[in-house]
């Protein structure tokens, strides 16, 4: 096999704080191959942007990556010192932010933000550069690029600047792209073409994307695999119709009955009781385990489990059978 | 665009306008100008005839059209006090409240900017807090201690520097006066010039700081980040130009003030411009020096607030907004 573009190992993330250090990412591996999309779900604050910002090194302080490794085609980044890191930015690894309204700077014009990033991490001279902005912007479905090369980002639709924002990503050839929430703050008309683009894309360059949302229709659309996080853990992580269809982590699998999916038509939603324990206050063992049905004693007392403890696919002493086993039961 | 131009001009004219209103009352209605103007032996004949000339036999408005209108050409009538035309008077001591406002403006932009910008980049060194620590006793402090507290150490206890007065002045062009140009004229304008702007230094500093760091915790900041923009780019280039549309305004507003606050500076060290001059004629009940002095500051502020808000336009592409400009899905 290949190296994955980007290999996460054990990642532990740390936050002190004056009543004890807080733990948003809490021991985390995946990979991901290159041209291959990883999907992360969770609650809101369930740590996907702390795992991606660890990633790509812009952890706000004083949190910081305190175990673990964090792989880029094999090589370790985790601690190879900010101005390295800096470079790789850009370069090797690009984000995408939640909010495109926001996530351009409203002083400078669109060509700008793209010859600078361009000129930054690429050896080629102002000309050069603007080509290739106009090329990027071609790229990512922008209208008339040339003509619109100098516009500001206020004169461009909401949809339309996430397309900008993907080409600034995008514009000096990373391996991996980080997308936070890309469609979130957007129009539901304008969603679908956004994770169309990025999917598109990912296939074309063979971009190893990490797609962090809150959607599970995103997911079902874009994405090949899927992480489920839960209070900074990992709960789960397989092939998205897998996991989908036949979750193994009672938490997925009461997450997915929460939620509305295309194609299943009318059902009955049923939501998980209680809600995801604040990070100062976890449990001990499973963090789940005080909403779980099948929580036992050896949930709340052993260590907690990591996905690679109990079979590599979810984090759970007790998964749920896999499809084979229940229709065996069944029969 | 060129309507909010318009707009902004009318609103200007129509500030001068009221302020030549209360200039035009204090003529009006603070003492007599026929009792100023006749002396003691003087008949009810004589009063009636200079009333006419004068034209205050005319209805208010009237008056006071008159009064703008030589406003206008630079007329305001003679000095009680030296007897010699107002316009005149302003004009030799403008060129000396202009030199000192000049030089506190750039002290204090110059100065409050880069310190901004270096307590905002450096907010958790030592450095940058001792000066944070420093700019609280900048602003506290009232401009004449800090005026008398320069002239102790630096003309009394060092001797380094002159604690007042203009040193030696070159005439330049028959009308301006100026202290750039000789050693002297340049040791007496460090004194004040520091005394005037330290506040306002201190103010933009702490405004620039405020707006930098408020900036810097912005997405497209992070974005920057994310594409592996250098910290001198980002700083330099997308931070520093968001900090300075806010900014803009109040350092207007300050740079405007520091013309009106040269009145305690020129006080404290006898600077010879128009505050010293307009205190003087304070303490002589000299109405038409002060009106002017009303006139001729209110200008100023009006002219500099149009200018900040015309800058405005120049960095902010948003206000300029293009309506025609194509928004595409
Ligand atoms: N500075 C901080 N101090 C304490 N807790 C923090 C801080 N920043 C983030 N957190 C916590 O870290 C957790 C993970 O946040 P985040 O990664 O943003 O979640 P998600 O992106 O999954 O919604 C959240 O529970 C949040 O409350
Ligand atoms: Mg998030």
């Amino acid at each position: 096999m290949t190296t994955p573009v980007l290999s996460v190992r054990d990642l532990v993330v740390e936050i002190p704080t004056r009543r004890g250090v807080l733990r948003p990412v809490d021991r985390v591996s995946f990979d991901i191959a290159a041209g291959e999309i990883l999907g992360v779900v969770g609650e809101s604050g369930a740590g996907k942007s702390m795992t991606g910002n660890a990633v790509i090194g812009l952890l706000d302080p004083p949190a910081r990556i305190a175990r673990g490794e964090v792989l880029l085609s094999g090589q370790p980044i985790q601690n190879i010192g900010r101005e390295a890191l800096r470079r790789l930015r850009g370069k090797r690894m690009g984000m995408i932010f939640q909010d495109p309204l926001t996530s351009l700077n409203p002083l400078l014009t669109v060509g700008e933000q793209l010859t600078e990033t361009i000129l930054e991490h690429m050896p080629v001279g102002n000309a050069e550069a603007r080509r290739r902005a106009i090329a990027a912007l071609e790229e990512v479905g922008i209208p008339a690029a040339a003509a619109r090369i100098d516009s500001y980002p206020h004169e461009f639709s909401g949809g339309m600047r996430q397309r900008v924002v993907i080409a600034l990503a995008l514009c000096a050839e990373p391996d991996l792209v980080i997308a936070d929430e890309p469609t979130t703050a957007l129009d539901v008309s304008v969603q679908a073409q956004i994770v169309a683009l990025l999917k598109r894309l990912c296939r074309e360059r063979g971009v190893a994307v990490m797609l962090v949302t809150h959607d599970m229709g995103v997911i079902a659309e874009a994405a090949d695999r899927v992480a489920v996080m839960y209070a900074g853990r990992l709960a789960e992580i397989g092939p998205v119709r897998e996991v989908l269809t036949a979750a193994r982590h009672p938490y997925t699998a009461g997450l997915m009955a929460s939620t509305p999916l295309a194609g299943h038509g009318r059902r009955r939603l049923r939501q998980i009781p209680g809600a995801m324990p604040r990070l100062g206050a976890l449990p001990p063992g499973c963090a789940f385990h005080p909403r779980c049905d099948r929580a036992e004693a050896r949930c709340r007392q052993d260590p907690t489990p990591r996905v690679e403890d109990c079979g590599g696919r979810a984090a759970c002493w007790f998964p749920l059978a896999a499809p084979a086993d229940r229709q065996e039961a069944g029969a | 665009m060129l309507a909010y131009v318009i707009r902004r001009v009318a609103q200007s004219v129509l500030v001068l306008f009221v302020v030549g209103l209360v200039a035009f009352a204090m003529f009006r209605f603070v003492g007599d100008p026929v009792d100023n103007m006749l002396g003691q032996e003087r008949t009810q004949a004589d009063i009636e005839r200079l009333r006419e000339t004068l034209g205050l036999d005319q209805p208010f408005p009237v008056q006071y059209w008159r009064f703008l209108g030589q406003a206008a050409q630079g007329n305001f009538g003679l000095s009680y006090r030296q007897g010699r035309p107002v316009a005149d008077i302003l004009m030799e001591r403008l060129p000396a409240t202009l030199e000192l406002a000049f030089v506190s403006g750039l002290l204090a932009l110059v100065g409050g900017i880069a310190l901004g910008i270096f307590t905002a980049i450096r907010r958790r060194g030592a450095a940058a807090n001792a000066i944070m620590t420093l700019s609280l006793i900048g602003v506290s402090l009232p401009t004449f201690l800090i005026g008398i507290l320069l002239i102790y150490l630096f003309s009394v206890e060092l001797g380094w520097l002159p604690s007042f007065g203009r040193g030696e002045v070159t005439g330049l062009g028959g009308w301006w006066t100026t202290g750039f140009l000789t050693q002297s004229g340049l040791k007496a304008l460090i004194l004040p010039a520091i005394t005037l702007g330290l506040y306002q230094m201190t103010l933009i500093m702490r405004l620039v700081r405020t707006e930098m760091l408020e900036v810097l915790r912005t997405d497209y900041i992070r974005f920057a980040r994310a594409r592996g923009l250098r910290d001198r780019a980002i700083n330099f280039h997308h931070a520093l130009k968001n900090t300075l549309v806010p900014v803009i305004t109040i350092t207007g507003l300050q740079l405007g003030s520091i013309i009106a606050f040269a009145i305690i500076t020129e006080t404290v060290f006898q600077w010879p411009g128009v505050g010293l001059l307009f205190i003087n004629a304070i303490q002589f009940v000299d109405i038409p020096v002060m009106a002017a002095y009303l006139m001729l500051i209110s200008v100023m502020f009006v002219g500099i607030n149009l200018i900040v808000d015309l800058l405005y336009f120049a960095i902010d592409p948003r206000l300029r907004v293009d309506r025609t400009a194509g928004r595409g899905t």
